[in-house]
């Protein structure tokens, strides 16, 4: 694949551009996942190479990191996430998240769930408290600028994506979260409005080692100017968001990947 | 063969069927007339068998032949000008009609109804009604882009209509959420003549390249038929389980869901193993399984291609294997599609089923004969021609004429009636009013509905509600994209049908223009009462008149759409609601046109002119009031107007523009400063004095072929002297106050954004939590 960056971090630089398209960032494809396309979009517009990977995969191919996309795998029959978490391909994750090159690996909702069932995250999501899926242009705090995916926000900045879900609540026992919070792996967390009721408004987590970041909430859907939430003040908070938020995700993960193109 | 599942019935084949010319036949529980029975018996030459039977009574019901409404629906395939065609790939009759969106692109779109089943079982009939739209898309070899839902409820405050409404809209995010469709827009209306028959229309919108459009046909002698996706199960079998007599055994379920159950999961499945099928070229013919299930697939592939089929029954994968032949070929089970595929392809078609885990049964093949014949274990329980089921359904030209209650009706008007006393005149009567309005059942917030549907997913919304249409990417390298809207309003059309349908088609050309986009086709969703009603029989023609005419004049053509009749409590029919769509095309979707005002200091301009039009508004319904005439339609104007609105987004001359329709300018102003926040100050002495209207009219009445845009400074001279060169009135009525926090309106007492935003935002989580 020879897709051109549309945004890196130095546009200009034809060197740069060049290396963060080499970084190939995996997007799998489970039975009912919904926003595959979505992410592969996000990764390109960051500047990076997505690569289309198949749930029932026995190997993960050559890259370099993987988003877990939302949706609804296998729709969200039996828990959401806990038929997907037996994929083939979920075992390779999981052996190649926790091997020393600690694979960088984002949980985007559905994504997120998957990657709680599979013990990557601790905790789960259950129902959202007001019983109701919901739709909105969500404010977050990144708590944690530190993590593989989070590099290129500043802690305690504030950005608007969207966050759409029917069990977003997250939970866990008050230990995990003190510990949680305690070793700083609380990297989102919802800024005005708990939208479904998760502990301690908890939007997103990350594992001790920081390669592997699970959230409800969708960055892929703010990367695009006139696609995203718009720049608008928030209701709740008074702070205006942007259309492209979310674009720090997938450009933290490029530029961990190249080795400091910055 | 004698196997287990012979056993069990007494098959009532052909030759039977022959040779008992006598036996009696439940074809009156099965919803046939005598006269249709009779011409059953006329076609086939003998009784028809029980399988056959099954198959006449589905598809020549209402549903499925539109009986009524087919002399009154050709009008739509007469009344075509050239400028009508020049963009239409495929007309009506096929699941979905296709427009040419040029560079190679082509979208389709259709409305439909799913009405009744929605009140029985809101959250499954919502659903479904998503699902069976959806294929209907997919079936042309389209990729579903969006989902849109109006949708019409009883009295908000009637303890029923919050189990239809979270029902309903549980089962369209429940659905519509999990295929990875963005919900783009919709209706909402609360009106007590919805009470016991709720509306609940579904559209779903589709896009593909040209090479890529599929037809409903089987042809090519020899080419194999196969049924894939969910299995077959006892669920929407309505009448057909009179048909139990053939069973022996009377141990199965006796009470099956007349309403079908979805599984949203199967049918995101279906819909990329579909996309998949299409990309390799592998199928030949396809049509999806909705009302009448095999009975119709079959009988619609057979008859659009080479006029034969072969197919043996006992090959169709079951969820339940007590069915009868009968309520087989008659289960509306879910998120099933037949297929015509080549024997060179049918081992590259099982791998895709396989990658996708989809089950399949291959049923048969495509014959020459011009019959279609259904076996049962080899023998022969069906063999008629195709047409007859599909296309040769009785024709009723119904009685129908003018309600002697009409004339009364049109006399009643609002102005001076006892609903009209103390109109609102002094400054603080009138924000009381604006706030009571907006606050309204009909015109507040539906946040607490739209929040539950996923505008996002995709990556390609460019607008959704709130805004006035729905816009939507189509190519990502030029940005061509569509818009969509749909109106109706039923109190209009119950004043006036052939009016009221026509203004439904100006409000949704007009918000679609409004959005920037180009109008280029219509799908329309007919909702009336029971045709057998002559009353009821001369509003469904007059609006079809009425629909037909108007998009001759407005240069668009319908290219499908759904009649649901029969929608009523008891003997009192529901208001007609024509619901129609328009689609639009944006050659960039960054160019669209947002409802609402965000930059300080630009102007503000009304389009149009205002009329005392009050008979029919919101704030008639409000006082309780229904009589008079509603809106005079001016489609030479509304063609105007969306050419200037259209032109300026082009042209980069507005940064937002609004179309006023209920709830007039009012509603409108209010709208436009909630959608980001942004106050203005208006002053409408201009419009007063021009049109000869008082404050209250100029801001309840609902004239049409009116817009309010919001003008950059820098564009003031170049957007009003392109208004001047049309001819097409337009005053500045005010500015954007980003600071205020305001709506300032000359003659009202201050309204603070908040306020009206408490209110507007209040109602729907008041009623429905």
């Amino acid at each position: 694949m020879t897709e051109l960056p549309l945004i890196g971090d130095a546009p200009g630089d034809a060197a740069v551009a060049s290396r963060l398209a080499g970084a190939r960032i995996g997007v799998v494809t489970f039975p009912g996942t919904l926003d595959d396309r979505d992410a592969a979009r996000a990764v390109r517009l960051a500047g990076g190479t997505a690569v289309e990977l198949w749930h029932a995969d026995t190997e993960l191919g050559d890259v370099d990191a993987v988003v877990i996309p939302g949706g609804f795998s296998y729709g969200d029959y039996l828990r959401a996430g806990a038929i997907a978490r037996f994929a083939p391909l979920m075992s390779r994750i999981i052996d190649a998240a926790n091997s020393d090159a600690k694979l960088p690996v984002l949980g985007i909702c559905n994504g997120f769930q998957i990657l709680t069932e599979s013990h990557l995250l601790p905790g789960s999501m259950i129902k959202n408290d007001h019983l109701k899926f919901m739709c909105r242009d969500q404010v977050l705090r990144v708590e944690n600028s530190n993590t593989a995916w989070t590099l290129d926000y500043i802690a305690g900045q504030e950005i608007t994506i969207p966050l759409k879900n029917q069990d977003g609540q997250y939970i866990a026992d008050d230990k995990t979260l003190d510990a949680l919070e305690a070793e700083g792996r609380v990297v989102f967390r919802y800024v005005g409005f708990n939208p479904n009721g998760s502990r301690r408004d908890i939007a997103g987590i990350s594992n001790a080692a920081g390669n592997v970041v699970g959230l409800m909430p969708h960055p892929e859907h703010a990367v695009e100017v006139g696609f995203g939430p718009e720049t608008v003040v928030s209701r709740e908070t008074g702070i205006a968001g942007s259309d492209t938020d979310g674009l720090g995700f997938f450009t933290s993960v490029l530029n961990k990947i190249v080795g400091g193109a910055k | 063969m004698t196997t287990e599942t012979t056993k069990k019935f007494n098959i009532d084949t052909v030759e039977n069927a022959a040779k008992t010319p006598d036996v009696e036949l439940p074809w009156a529980e099965l919803g046939l007339k005598q006269n249709e029975f009779d011409e059953v018996v006329k076609v086939l030459g003998r009784r028809p068998t029980g399988a056959e039977l099954a198959m006449y009574s589905v598809m020549w019901s209402e549903h499925c032949s539109y009986k009524s409404s087919k002399n009154h629906l050709r009008q739509f395939g007469q009344k075509v000008t050239e400028e009508m065609k020049k963009d239409m790939l495929v007309g009506i009759g096929e699941n979905a009609g296709v427009t040419n969106l040029g560079d190679g692109w082509a979208v389709t779109f259709k409305i439909e109804s799913h009405n009744s089943p929605s009140f029985v079982e809101p959250y499954q009939g919502a659903a479904t009604g998503i699902g069976g739209i959806v294929r209907d898309i997919i079936s042309m070899g389209a990729r579903p882009v969006a989902v849109m839902d109006p949708l019409r409820f009883g009295a908000i405050d009637h303890p029923d209509t919050a189990r239809v409404m979270h029902g309903a809209v549980a089962g369209i995010g429940g659905y519509g959420n999990s295929l990875g469709l963005p919900n783009i827009g919709g209706e909402m209306v609360f009106d007590s003549v919805y009470q016991g028959n709720p509306l609940v229309n579904a559209l779903a919108v589709g896009v593909m390249r040209h090479e890529d459009i599929r037809l409903a046909n089987a042809s090519g002698k020899g080419n194999k038929v196969v049924l894939f996706g969910a299995r077959t199960g006892g669920d929407g079998i309505g009448g057909a389980s009179v048909l139990a007599s053939e069973s022996f055994d009377d141990t199965k379920p006796s009470k099956r869901p007349a309403v079908q159950v979805g599984d949203p999961f199967a049918e995101k499945v279906l819909i990329e193993c579909c996309l998949e099928l299409f990309k390799g070229s592998l199928v030949e013919g396809i049509q999806d399984l909705g009302a009448a299930g095999i009975s119709c697939a079959t009988s619609e592939l057979a008859s659009n291609g080479d006029g034969g089929m072969q197919v043996e029954l006992t090959s169709v994968l079951l969820r339940d294997p007590t069915l009868t032949p009968g309520e087989i070929l008659m289960s509306e089970s879910q998120e099933r599609m037949m297929a015509v595929v080549t024997p060179e392809n049918v081992e590259a078609f099982e791998a895709v089923m396989d990658k996708w885990a989809v089950e399949y049964s291959w049923l048969g093949e495509v014959t020459d004969t011009g019959r279609l014949i259904i076996t049962w274990e080899g023998e022969v329980i069906v063999d008629v021609d195709p047409r007859t089921v599909a296309h040769d359904g009785p024709v009723y030209d119904r009685p129908y004429a003018r309600p002697e209650w009409q004339d009364r009706v049109q006399a009643d008007t609002f102005t001076g009636s006892v609903q009209d006393a103390g109109r609102p005149a002094a400054p603080a009567e009138l924000a009381k009013a604006v706030t009571e309005l907006v606050a309204s059942p009909n015109m507040c917030s539906k946040d607490w509905i739209t929040n539950q549907y996923d505008r996002y997913v995709g990556g390609n919304t460019a607008m959704a509600f709130p805004d006035d249409a729905g816009v939507v990417r189509v190519d990502e390298e030029t940005g061509l994209g569509v818009a969509l809207a749909t109106d109706a309003n039923g109190r209009y059309t119950y004043l006036d049908p052939y009016h009221g349908a026509q203004l439904a088609l100006a409000e949704a050309y007009r918000n679609v223009a409004t959005a920037g986009a180009v109008p280029m086709a219509v799908s329309d969703c007919l909702n009336f009462g029971s045709p057998e009603d002559p009353d009821v029989m001369w509003q469904l023609a007059e609006a079809i008149r009425g629909l037909s005419d108007a998009c001759m004049v407005l240069g668009i053509p319908v290219t499908g759409g759904n009649v649901s009749l029969y929608n009523q409590t008891g003997t009192t029919p529901i208001h007609p609601s024509p619901v129609v769509a328009v689609l639009g095309k944006l050659d960039d979707v960054a160019r669209r046109t947002p409802s609402g005002w965000r930059e300080d200091g630009q102007a503000i301009y009304l389009l149009g002119t205002t009329g005392a039009e009050l008979d029919g508004s919101e704030w008639a319904n409000m006082r309780g009031h229904l009589g008079g005439q509603p809106p005079k339609v001016d489609l030479e104007a509304e063609r105007a107007l969306g050419e200037i609105l259209i032109n300026a987004s082009r042209d980069g001359m507005i940064d937002s523009a609004h179309d006023l329709s209920e709830g007039g300018l009012a509603a409108a102003l209010v709208e436009s400063s909630l959608r980001y926040g942004v106050g203005a100050r208006i002053a409408l002495q201009d419009v007063l004095d021009r049109d000869g209207v008082d404050l209250f009219t100029a801001l309840f009445s609902e004239s049409q072929g009116r817009a309010i845009v919001g003008v950059p400074r820098s564009e003031e001279v170049r957007f009003t002297d392109m208004c001047t060169a049309r001819g097409f009135a337009h005053t500045r009525i005010g500015v954007v106050d980003a600071a205020s926090g305001t709506l300032e309106i000359n003659g009202v007492e201050s309204l603070s954004l908040d306020a009206l935003r408490e209110a507007h935002e209040g109602t729907l989580p008041k009623y429905f939590g």
